[in-house]
């Protein structure tokens, strides 16, 4: 037969490298198992550690001794990471990992409150409010970068929502007003950003530097010359209420946390849906991704690049300028110079540590937000690994996680390039 | 272009020389820009200045009627705000004055030049270290952690190895030099291995050194012994580097720094690997063609950046704080990005630059004591200065500037 001298083009399959992405997530985990089994192990004083449900140190409570939990724990990351070196369970690569960080992180827990007693919901509830402004910063990112501009400006946003949600709040005496006037604030700065790297071409990152020092500041000149002397008529701005819905507020843990918070809180959790489902479902999601990965190709197929970049960074000034507005009208009650302390760059680093995507920025920001509340536990408790130590993981962990060692993250391709119609 | 551009010219030479000197400055020339950024960058200010003072504010409340009032009083504020600037920062005439009849000492008279020389030395230095990376094509944003590490280095070396005088100032300085080198290897060595953006890397690391110093301050053996705050002990007079004393606060820092200028200068034109950086930074297939190794340009790069980043952070140390704490290095390393954009990336204009910086936060200190304005407001002057500086094309629409060629900024576009 003829057709038998021509040979089916066989499926040549590149031949996977062995070092996967699972396996050295699996080395990494049995290194850490080690760790955990043998150091803190060792080190865990023979005393039950709690985790009580509730505030304090009464009630139900999750007991188990120290050093067991420990060695338990640390044991149980080690054969995660077997299994995921193994290539065992390959559908749930993923889970496997999640386990095995979460087992290592209950054993270090076991170690350091072994003779304490940890608060769930405390730990829960700071996780959260630690965390919110990170998934507000880290989503506006998300709406610029994935169009393709740069925001290293997060910082700034937040320091100008911060300061107008107070100023405004303050003059008007009310919340609303402060809420309002803090996305404005982001909008401000949001809206230099996207002149000066759209239609000037400025670059990005440097527009997003200068911009974060610009709004430093602006806003602590302001502080000085209007708020410092005068602070009963500029700097009292009304705290957003907290909202108990009736039922859902007595789930034990959770409860308490999610359904007797603010609105700022449910407006975070419901914008990470949607711009996850906005992304991914809609034409402007469609439109949004196009643009950030191909805008010639987006222009080709009439695509007003340039119009949907303005309008995707001045939503994330919106965004972002409400989790500056967490600052002053939720966490504290007045705006200070320079409050936001590096929050913006951490928000940043969620950012790139969640991939760019709504849910992986959301899941990084809760794990940076419980990393520092862990940071605040543990000082709090004189533990004796040093808090700077925990306050330091997000930027290792995005280092680690751009540098490609577990794992490598991509940015959009054309993040960062300006688009000039030729 | 060119052909053009003769074309253009021909007739240019007709002209009585004063036109074509006058349309010459007027057009949008790289001297013109920054002189013009600067402008809209004060008049900002001032309007800042007058926007935030309530006493003001009210005589504009009634402007209608009595015009005269609201614009004195903010022309009485403006100057004497921009007045006591320059006063800071270049010297008071009246002190001079006092010095020339013999009423005053030449240290009074000299001590504001010599506090803008003092606030400009370690910019050099983080100046130079964004400067270099962005010849090679990097955008060093780390300058500030690398700044630090060279604080540490520098600082523990100043404090705990009792050298005998000049060399133990030596030893510290290149410790400080050696800390930022490492700080600022990292990423280049990242960049260089797996890709990862130096941007990001460098922010990290920033704050990486940053916790790392607040720790280190309160360990035992670094702490100042019978101090409870985060302060280090002080670093051995021997490794101090030599000032004038008393109200002459400069330092033979700014001396080096100038050095270190020249020696950059050099560098960057006339060695080969300047040559090298140069022509990565410029187009790296291009120089990976040619038998560059960009890998090793970009590690080696960025060593070298995190070494004057580092030296930055220990004339600091040495020269003024004489111990570490938590905020020592103060925002060395983020005002040397701007002074790196204001120099347009090179070494003689870095410097020029670093003393403008310089001049405006002396200025600003005294402008804050004597008319009660406070220092942020240098802070928002220098942002400003660079957001028109890096944006020719704005400058150019708001005075309508001839369309000349742009000199724009050439850094790589950054993903982040």
């Amino acid at each position: 037969m003829s057709t038998a001298t021509v040979e089916a083009p066989a499926e040549v399959a590149a031949p996977e490298p062995f070092w996967t992405r699972q396996r050295r997530f699996g080395v990494a985990l049995i290194l850490l198992g080690v760790l955990a089994a043998v150091l803190f192990g060792s080190l865990a004083p023979d005393k039950d550690a709690r985790f009580t449900l509730t505030e304090d140190a009464q009630g139900a409570a999750l007991s188990i001794n120290g050093q067991f939990g420990a060695v338990l724990f640390g044991v149980l990351t080690l054969v995660a990471g077997g299994l995921l070196l193994a290539g065992l369970l390959k559908r749930w690569s993923n889970a496997l990992l999640v386990a095995g960080i979460v087992t290592f992180v209950l054993s270090f827990l076991c170690w350091q409150v072994a003779g304490q007693f940890m608060s769930l919901q405390d730990t829960l509830g700071g996780t959260l409010d630690l965390a919110l402004p990170l998934i507000l910063g880290a989503l506006a990112g998300v709406l610029g970068e994935r169009s393709g501009v740069v925001n290293v400006a997060i910082e700034g946003q937040f320091l100008m929502g911060a300061f107008a949600g107070a100023l405004i709040g303050t003059l008007a005496g009310s919340v609303w007003a402060g809420l309002i006037s803090a996305a404005i604030g982001g909008v401000i700065i949001a809206a230099i950003l996207a002149v000066l790297s759209i239609r000037y071409l400025v670059d990005q990152t440097v527009v997003g530097i200068v911009l974060n020092l610009f709004a430093l500041g602006i806003t602590g000149f302001l502080y000085e010359r209007l708020m410092q002397p005068d602070a009963q008529h500029y700097n009292t701005p009304p705290q957003m209420p907290a909202w108990r819905i009736p039922g859902l507020a007595d789930i034990p843990v959770l409860g308490p946390v999610v359904f007797d918070a603010t609105l700022l809180l449910w407006i975070a959790l419901i914008l990470v849906v949607v711009i996850h489902f906005a992304l991914n479902r809609t034409r402007w999601g469609l439109r949004t991704r196009a643009v950030g990965e191909h805008p010639t190709a987006a222009d080709t197929v009439g695509i007003r690049v340039r119009g949907l970049r303005y309008l995707n960074v001045l939503l994330g000034g919106v965004v972002a300028g409400l989790g500056g507005a967490y600052f002053t009208l939720v966490a504290t009650g007045s705006f200070t110079k320079n409050m936001t302390a590096g929050a913006g760059f951490i928000a940043l680093a969620a950012l790139i540590f969640g991939r760019y995507t709504p849910i992986g920025a959301f899941g990084a920001a809760l794990f940076f937000g419980f990393a520092q509340k862990l940071a605040f536990y543990l000082s709090a408790i004189n533990s004796p690994v040093p808090n700077q130590f925990l306050s330091m993981l997000p930027y290792l962990a995005t280092i680690i996680a751009v540098a490609g060692l577990v794992g490598r993250v991509r940015a959009p391709a054309a993040d960062g390039l300006p688009y000039v119609k030729s | 272009m060119t052909a053009e551009a003769t074309k253009q010219k021909a007739p240019v030479e007709k002209e009585p020389f004063l036109n074509v000197f006058l349309r010459n400055l007027w057009s949008s020339n790289g001297v013109t820009v920054t002189v013009l950024s600067i402008v809209l960058a004060v008049v900002i200010g001032a309007v800042l200045i007058v926007v935030s003072d309530s006493a003001v504010l009210a005589k504009f409340g009634y402007f209608t009627a009595r015009p005269g009032d609201a614009l004195e009083a903010s022309w009485t504020l403006i100057s004497s705000a921009y007045s006591d600037l320059l006063k800071g920062a270049l010297g008071d005439p009246d002190a001079f004055r006092a010095w020339f009849s013999g009423g005053g000492t030449w240290q009074d008279a000299l001590a504001p030049i010599s506090e803008t020389l003092t606030y400009a030395a370690p910019l050099v230095f983080t100046g130079l270290s964004v400067s270099l990376a962005f010849r090679g094509g990097l955008f060093n944003i780390g300058a500030q952690g690398q700044a630090v590490l060279g604080c540490i280095a520098a600082g523990v070396a100043g404090f705990t190895l009792g050298l005998p005088i000049v060399l133990n100032l030596i030893v510290a300085l290149v410790a400080g030099a050696l800390g930022g080198a490492l700080w600022g290897f990292l990423p280049g060595l990242l960049k260089a291995r797996t890709g990862a953006h130096e941007v990001i890397t460098t922010i990290m690391l920033n704050y990486t050194a940053g916790l790392f110093l607040a720790w280190l301050v309160i360990q035992k053996g670094v702490q100042q012994p019978g101090r409870t705050d985060a302060i280090s002990k002080v670093v051995a007079e021997s490794a101090q580097l030599p000032s004038f004393g008393g109200v002459l606060r400069v330092h033979l820092g700014i001396v080096l720094a100038v050095l270190v200028t020249a020696g950059v200068a050099w560098l960057l034109n006339r060695s080969a690997f300047g040559f090298e950086l140069r022509a990565v930074g410029a187009n790296p297939h291009a120089a990976r063609t040619a038998g560059i190794s960009v890998a090793k340009t970009y590690a080696l790069l960025m060593a070298v950046a995190g070494g004057l980043a580092g030296l930055g952070g220990a004339t600091q140390v040495l020269g003024t704080a004489y111990a570490l704490t938590p905020s020592v290095a103060g925002n060395i390393g983020f005002d040397g990005l701007l002074v790196a954009l204001l120099g347009r990336n090179r070494p003689w204009g870095t410097l020029l630059a670093a003393l403008l910086f310089g001049a405006l936060r002396a200025g600003g200190n005294r402008m804050q004591s004597f008319t009660g304005i406070s220092l942020e407001l240098v802070t928002v002057l220098q942002a400003l200065i660079v957001i028109f500086i890096a944006a020719p094309a704005l400058v150019k629409a708001i005075f309508q500037l001839r369309a000349a060629r742009v000199a724009g900024l050439g850094a790589v576009p950054a993903k982040g």
